[in-house]
């Protein structure tokens, strides 16, 4: 590897150690002779099994719900519905004051998705809970159901979230995050060009080959030690005892090395009801998600929708961008209030723009909820922006990379949330992709720097 | 519930269990026997991570059922370094980078095993090939490709 | 609650157990432990015989006979059937192929089962413990099938008379968006004088593709003269929408791939 040394020369010591050379990884002698230990290469005696009775409907009214076959079936131990977990609704980032409370940790009186949570049943092993799953009677009023994000926001929509009481999220801003910078029309009036264009996305599975799980086992003074998978081990510490009404203190997580995330494993989804299992009965309790769960019920990426309009000039310079984001959260908030928040924190890329427009909507759906995922919130508008530059460039006509530079934030220059842009480097990562891709530039772009204008 | 006996060489030890008829040869190498190094990622057959060898053959420990294994020979990744040196397999994957959360790493190593005991200087298609079965969610394959390579060319220098 | 196995040394005696409520028959595992696995409560327990019949191949005389337990990976490399090998390398990945038995895949659903598409095309006989069907009259009711399958039976096709392709968008292991297999003889001028053409993932089981094989006869494979077999190809396919690609999409590309097959 050869590090570049020639950019930014005057802004550090040229004492790098590390940076630049081959280290071996610290876990890879443990991972190629199967040593690693993952939180399921554990066994207990006497550990029961948990598997979830999940909604077959999109969104649909719980009239009742009979667990008595199901508790009568040889090897099961317990049988939990939502009157047994007692803080049953609860959202995520409750920990950081972002509410309401609008998840069920097991369903009650009604299911928002297909594969929502309803009944959990704990067996001597996974068969027997599997059985007696299949034994549990649900009967449900099917509901009308959206599963659009232009549909949700029609007025007389089917209502998603009772918590929410409306198809987005209300942000302290009104219904969406919202960035004003200069003044967008005007800038759109004096362009040479306006194009606006729609870009959207599908959800998409993180699909790590170790699925999301934990194993519990109560401690003999009275606390839970959970050997867990996640990727935020006090994020769910802190949200399990919320739901569980436990002192943290009875809490002990472990978690380790993690059969990859891709930020899939960042929601408190099977903690809290296998130590709710575990309390219950005393017993260590194992809650794997199977391959299908884990395909169909793990959150995925939010699907988005990016309408993007840009005021462009004949010379390269972007004088007006308006961008309007949609992230579908599916049913509950998880982390997608963030996610569309970041998205207007992003936008409008990093170019310099005097006048910009941002309104991004965290929207509800009866989809499965989405949550995080590398970048979420800001991959998809990265995705929509730089399709968007080049069909920009090809509108007038233009080199993209060039186009690009001309664009480029630089130090000093004021982003459309009103913050001086400091340590940019996208001039000189533009200058190095030119050479490696072979996509030569005017050389006056190749003389350009990050640093304040002039200098 | 009925208990069978199960007995098979594991890693050059004979192990003899009783377990539940019907368990899955996964379950009992990470559940009875203690090997924890075959994986349970889908328990369908799809990713691999549970690949072990059976009488010299790549098998998914996760669809073969234990008892059907009696009197057989097994290997997996937990066996593969001799006297805590390691194989020249292992040595390559550590070299290319060729893991990352490790999770689908024993199947990995185990399918290039097969594909090396039976084509000593496989060819790059060779190579993916045998790993077809065995899927990875972080590398993006190419360093665990050329880890395979890598292993085939210095156990041939070795024997040269 | 467990899902006990029991093993038999004859056909008959498993025959006679698998009679049992919810008892499936094992085969190589790749379907019915899955099944198992992912929590089918249908399945009561495990049933399989350890006849050594069903693991021979025989070939004579141009006719083969495989049995139900021979696995892909070993009708992939015995060295007469070669014609069909790449055929058997179109299942799984390596080690699904050391597991899955010709005998299974008879029951794969769909998207799965590439090697009846095989089978089907060379208009193999399927004989149980119950007697022999013709492989189309076996697939049309499999689901009521109760019996053994102990192997299978074709006539080896002439050197080249078989063609198989599996269409898959990850290689080299992708499941089926589809798959054709076709056994073609030619009259000494060159034409088809016989075609047997089958689907797989055209239908919820492998088909024949009868229209397009009655187009094909007399005509010479050439652009021109598979025409009006590829006009006809989607004639009585009813594709599933799965994971893997639409109804519409498997049956806009159905012709396209028939007519790579027919003139390569």
């Amino acid at each position: 590897m050869e590090l570049r040394k020639s950019y930014f020369a005057d802004q550090r010591k040229d004492d790098l150690h590390e940076i630049g050379q081959p280290r071996p990884r610290s876990d890879s002698p443990g991972h190629v002779t199967g040593k690693t230990a993952y939180f399921a290469d554990r066994n207990f005696p006497g550990m029961l099994h948990l598997k979830m009775v999940r909604s077959p409907h999109h969104h649909a009214r719980i009239r009742s719900i009979d667990t008595s076959e199901a508790e009568k079936h040889p090897g099961v131990v317990k049988v939990l519905t939502a009157k047994d977990v007692p803080h049953n609704v609860y959202t995520i980032l409750i920990l950081i004051q972002i509410g309401p409370e609008d998840e069920t940790v097991l369903a009650d009186g009604k299911v928002r998705w297909k594969g929502e949570a309803v009944v959990a049943v704990l067996a001597e092993t996974e068969r027997a809970a599997q059985e007696a799953a299949a034994r549990v009677k649900v009967d449900y009023e099917v509901l009308p159901a959206v599963f659009d994000m232009d549909e949700a926001l029609k007025p007389g929509a089917p209502i998603v979230n009772e918590y929410h009481g409306r198809n987005y999220y209300l942000y302290d801003s009104g219904e969406c995050r919202k960035v004003r910078f200069g003044d967008v029309e005007a800038g759109f009036t004096g362009a040479d060009h306006v194009l606006e264009q729609t870009y959207q996305s599908s959800p998409i599975e993180h699909a790590p080959t170790e699925t999301t799980g934990c194993i519990v086992a109560p401690e003999g003074n009275g606390r839970f030690t959970c050997y867990t998978n996640t990727q935020a081990m006090f994020f769910t510490l802190d949200n399990a005892s919320i739901i569980l009404q436990m002192p943290g203190n009875k809490l002990h997580f472990v978690g380790g090395t993690v059969g990859g995330g891709f930020g899939g494993k960042v929601d408190v989804i099977v903690e809290p009801i296998a130590i709710l299992g575990a309390k219950t009965t005393g017993r260590p309790v194992c809650f794997i998600y199977s391959r299908e769960e884990e395909m169909q019920i793990s959150s995925p990426r939010a699907a988005e929708k990016v309408v993007i309009k840009d005021g462009v000039m004949n010379d390269g310079r972007i004088v007006a961008r308006k961008v309007t984001g949609y992230t579908d959260a599916g049913a509950y908030s998880r982390h997608s209030p963030y996610g569309a928040q970041k998205g207007a924190g992003h936008y409008p890329g990093p170019y310099t723009i005097p006048n910009v427009w941002i309104d991004t909507y965290c929207v509800y759906t009866n989809r499965t909820p989405s949550s995080a995922m590398r970048g979420f919130g800001v991959t998809i508008g990265d995705f929509a922006l730089e399709v968007q530059m080049d069909k920009l460039a090809r509108l007038i006509g233009m080199d993209p990379l060039e186009f690009r530079f001309i664009n480029a934030y630089r130090d000093g220059d004021i982003k459309a949330h009103r913050q001086p842009t400091e340590g940019a480097a996208l001039i000189e990562c533009m200058q190095e992709a030119s050479r490696a891709a072979n996509w030569p530039v005017a050389e006056k772009f190749m003389a350009m720097s990050s640093y304040a204008k002039g200098v | 519930m009925a208990k069978v006996p199960v007995q098979f060489t594991l890693n050059g030890a004979e192990k003899a269990e009783f377990i539940d008829s019907g368990t899955t040869l996964l379950h009992a190498l990470r559940d009875k026997i203690g090997d924890t190094s075959p994986k349970g990622g889908c328990h369908q057959g799809t990713c691999g991570a549970c690949s072990v060898i059976i009488d010299g053959e790549l098998r998914l420990s996760c669809l073969t059922l234990a008892e059907t294994c009696n009197g057989a020979t097994i290997a997996t990744t937990t066996g593969l370094a001799e006297g805590g040196v390691l194989h020249p397999l292992q040595c390559a994957f550590l070299d290319a980078f060729a893991t990352q959360c490790g999770f689908c790493t024993p199947g990995m190593i185990m399918a290039a095993k097969v594909l090396l005991d039976q084509t000593p200087n496989p060819s790059r298609e060779d190579v993916v090939e045998a790993l077809s079965g065995n899927i990875c969610r972080c590398t993006g394959y190419e360093p665990i490709i050329q880890a395979v390579l890598s292993a085939a060319r210095s156990n041939s220098q070795n024997a040269a | 609650m467990a899902l006990a196995l029991q093993t038999f040394a004859t056909v008959k005696d498993a025959g006679a157990a698998l009679k049992a409520a919810g008892a499936r028959y094992l085969g190589g595992g790749t379907l019915v432990v899955r099944a198992a696995n992912e929590g089918d409560v249908s399945i009561s327990g495990f049933i399989r015989s350890t006849e050594p019949a069903l693991s021979i191949i025989r070939i004579s005389g141009g006719e083969v006979r495989i049995g139900a337990s021979v696995t892909m990976a070993a009708v992939a490399r015995h060295p007469d059937l070669a014609t069909l090998a790449h055929a058997a390398r179109a299942v799984g990945g390596p080690a699904i192929r050391n597991m899955a038995s010709v005998g299974g895949n008879l029951f794969a659903p769909t998207p799965y089962g590439d090697f009846t598409v095989a089978l089907l095309a060379l208009d193999a006989t399927v004989s149980t413990d119950d007697g022999e069907l013709p492989i189309e009259t076996f697939l049309a009711k499999r689901e009521s099938n109760h019996a053994i399958v102990t192997a299978v039976g074709f006539t080896l096709p002439k050197e080249g008379g078989f063609r198989f392709l599996k269409v898959s968008r990850v290689k080299p292991k992708g499941i089926s968006v589809l798959s054709i297999a076709t056994v073609l003889e030619h009259a000494p001028d060159g034409t088809v004088s016989s075609a047997r053409i089958a689907l797989g993932c055209m239908a919820d089981r492998p088909i024949r593709a009868r229209a397009a094989e009655k187009a094909l006869i007399g005509r010479e494979l050439t652009s021109e003269g598979i025409a009006p077999a590829l006009a006809v190809a989607r004639d009585g396919t009813s594709p599933r929408t799965d994971p893997i690609a639409s109804a519409w999409y498997r049956n806009e590309v159905l012709p396209v791939h028939l007519g790579r097959l027919l003139l390569a």
